[in-house]
């Protein structure tokens, strides 16, 4: 494979089930060692577009060519160099930790002294060396999510999917998942993740899309998306229940922009603290006011006007 | 603790869809226990209570049941029945968690397995376990005196034809499902009446003329006949090669079907 062909290439990717097209035409690509991401609400076509990426479901039109080969014709074989953690886990929960790796392996063809091998090694990389012998329903959901991923990697995959992967997993869990995968990442491995959370996608991505309603709106590294799509800083102000709407007028003239949210306006601004003093200056007092940094939340809800998790 | 990710190294080169019947042996390993014990007692309860207890009442009534005893009649049918239980138990619950609840066979798609390979090693494998219980079988109602010819050998094969025929119908069905309601229906409406009226425990010719050909119309008819035959060694070879045709055009039609749907389920 040449350094210039991307890992996957799409062009114009389209699915439907029946009259609804998840994807709506896309164009994207993935280069070797990066780590993408896909960000957008539930429904925004991210699992879909996984699902096409992962060489399993065909497109029902466009292009779609993932190591420079066609998943239409050569399926199982790059199946056999990717590694897919998907958004439910597909672990067998009667059997052991260990028995759930070494059947797992055998699907991709390995000598079975090379699963056991790889096995030991990605519990320790997975932390579950200890709980090999357990039962995976004794797992806790952090960990049943690093055992599959562990089990994602005993092909040793060149591009590993990850579909929502810290989704309902508690900030502690999270926070050593992203370990492990930055740790993958360094190890060469290309990712693909997709997420409906903000801070996952700027925290793992180097480069991501946006995607709403099957389309991409928007594309490119996370802090290259806040530059052009945001403010540098944010003030979130809270008024009473059902006030915000009279306080719109006031406050327009002192921000770049305005959202006006159910529970909150957000005021986009260079400086936050300035734009609250006046804010009080104007003779407005807020219930609460906050100033933070603009994220990737608010590039989403500058493109569609909704917010990304309801 | 960093991670070294080698190339790929050889493996035994087996085919795709052997990969996934080793899945299945593996998984079997783990939890084969609860499912031996059932497949030795069922029979050695049946034997004793309908072919030595009701035989009993038969015999002092009527003799034999064409040339036989009862409980040489009803062996080989209850072999057939066995055979018929452990295909239909396979292709409902267990397919339709493997796509709906566990998700097995979404996982093996994601490896290079394809949708065609999961429902082929699926087949196999229980296809290996009907030979196995069809072994047991056939050793409990020798051992029962119920096999009287050499043609007995060919019991597991019967039971291998036998429970195949549900297996794969069944499964193309249970692809099609969303929830298991309907599982419950089928074994009330077409297994039990199966059961009961295939010729199991009393011979067809029991029933009125007019009426044989809705008995002939249930695969296990065929499946207790093709037993018969070979616990006996008798029937005509025309009639046997008719009931090999019924339950094997079962199991091609279940198994083209099976395939079709299980791509639709899982890569869709």
């Amino acid at each position: 494979m040449s350094e210039v062909t991307p890992l996957v290439r799409a062009r114009r990717l389209v699915k439907s089930f029946g009259s609804f097209r998840a994807v709506d035409g896309i164009d994207f690509e993935v280069d070797r060692g990066e780590s993408f991401g896909f960000l957008g609400p539930n429904g925004a076509g991210k699992t879909s577009t996984m699902r096409m990426v992962s060489a399993v479901s065909r497109p029902d039109s466009g292009d779609l060519s993932i190591f420079g080969l066609d998943p239409r014709v050569d399926g199982p074989k790059i199946r056999a160099r990717i590694g897919v953690v998907p958004q439910e886990d597909t672990l067998e929960l009667e059997l052991s930790v260990m028995d759930n790796l070494l059947m797992f392996g055998r699907y991709f063809d390995l000598p079975k002294k090379t699963i056991r091998e790889r096995a030991d090694e990605l519990l320790d990389f997975a932390q579950l060396t200890e709980r090999a012998k357990d039962k995976c329903d004794d797992l806790s959901g952090g960990m049943k999510r690093r055992l599959t991923i562990a089990r994602s990697l005993l092909n040793h995959p060149e591009l590993l999917i990850l579909d929502e992967p810290t989704t309902g997993l508690d900030p502690q869990a999270r926070h050593l998942l992203w370990d492990r995968l930055y740790r993958l990442k360094h190890s060469g491995v290309t990712l693909v993740i997709t997420t409906h959370y903000m801070d996952e996608a700027e925290q793992l991505c180097d480069r991501l899309v946006v995607m709403d309603k099957g389309l991409i709106v928007a594309e490119g590294p996370p802090r290259r998306l806040i530059e052009e799509h945001s403010t540098r800083e944010v003030l979130e102000l809270r008024f009473g229940i059902g006030e915000s709407a009279q306080f719109e007028g006031a406050l327009a003239p002192l921000a770049d922009r305005l959202e006006v949210l159910p529970d909150r306006i957000l005021l986009y601004v260079h400086d936050g603290d300035a734009a609250l003093a006046a804010v009080h200056g104007a003779g407005l007092t807020p219930v609460s006011a906050l100033v933070r940094r603009s994220t990737l939340e608010d590039v989403f809800l500058r493109l569609t006007g909704r917010t990304l998790v309801d | 603790m960093s991670l070294t990710l080698t190339t790929t190294e050889q493996g035994p080169g087996w085919p795709r869809w052997r990969r996934a019947l080793y899945y299945h042996a593996a998984f079997y390993r783990q939890t084969w226990r609860a499912s031996v014990i059932s497949a030795f007692l069922f029979p050695i309860l049946y034997l004793t209570s309908m072919g030595l207890g009701v035989g009993k009442l038969v015999n002092a009534h009527t003799g034999t049941v064409a040339g036989l005893s009862y409980l040489q009649f009803i062996a080989p049918a209850l072999l057939a029945v066995a055979a018929m239980q452990l295909g239909e138990n396979e292709a409902m619950w267990p397919v339709l968690g493997a796509v709906k609840w566990v998700r097995t066979y979404h996982a093996a798609v994601a490896t290079p397995l394809e949708p065609e390979d999961v429902v082929t090693g699926k087949v196999a494998w229980v296809g290996i376990r009907l030979f196995m219980t069809g072994v047991v079988y056939a050793a409990i109602i020798a051992v029962f005196g119920a096999v009287v010819s050499w043609w007995g050998i060919l019991l597991p094969l019967v039971a291998v034809l036998t429970g195949l025929a549900f297996v794969t119908p069944l499964m193309a069905y249970s692809l099609t499902l969303e929830s298991d309601t309907s599982f419950t229906m089928i074994y009330r409406f077409l297994i039990v009446p199966m059961f009961l009226f295939s010729a199991t425990f009393y011979p067809v010719s029991v029933y009125p003329p007019q009426l044989r050909w809705i008995v002939e119309l249930m695969p296990l008819y065929h499946g207790v006949a093709l037993a018969r035959a070979s616990a006996y060694g008798t029937g005509q070879l025309l009639a046997i090669v008719f009931h090999v045709v019924v339950l094997g055009s079962l199991v091609v039609v279940g198994l083209v079907l099976s395939r079709r749907n299980m791509r639709r389920r899982l890569v869709s």
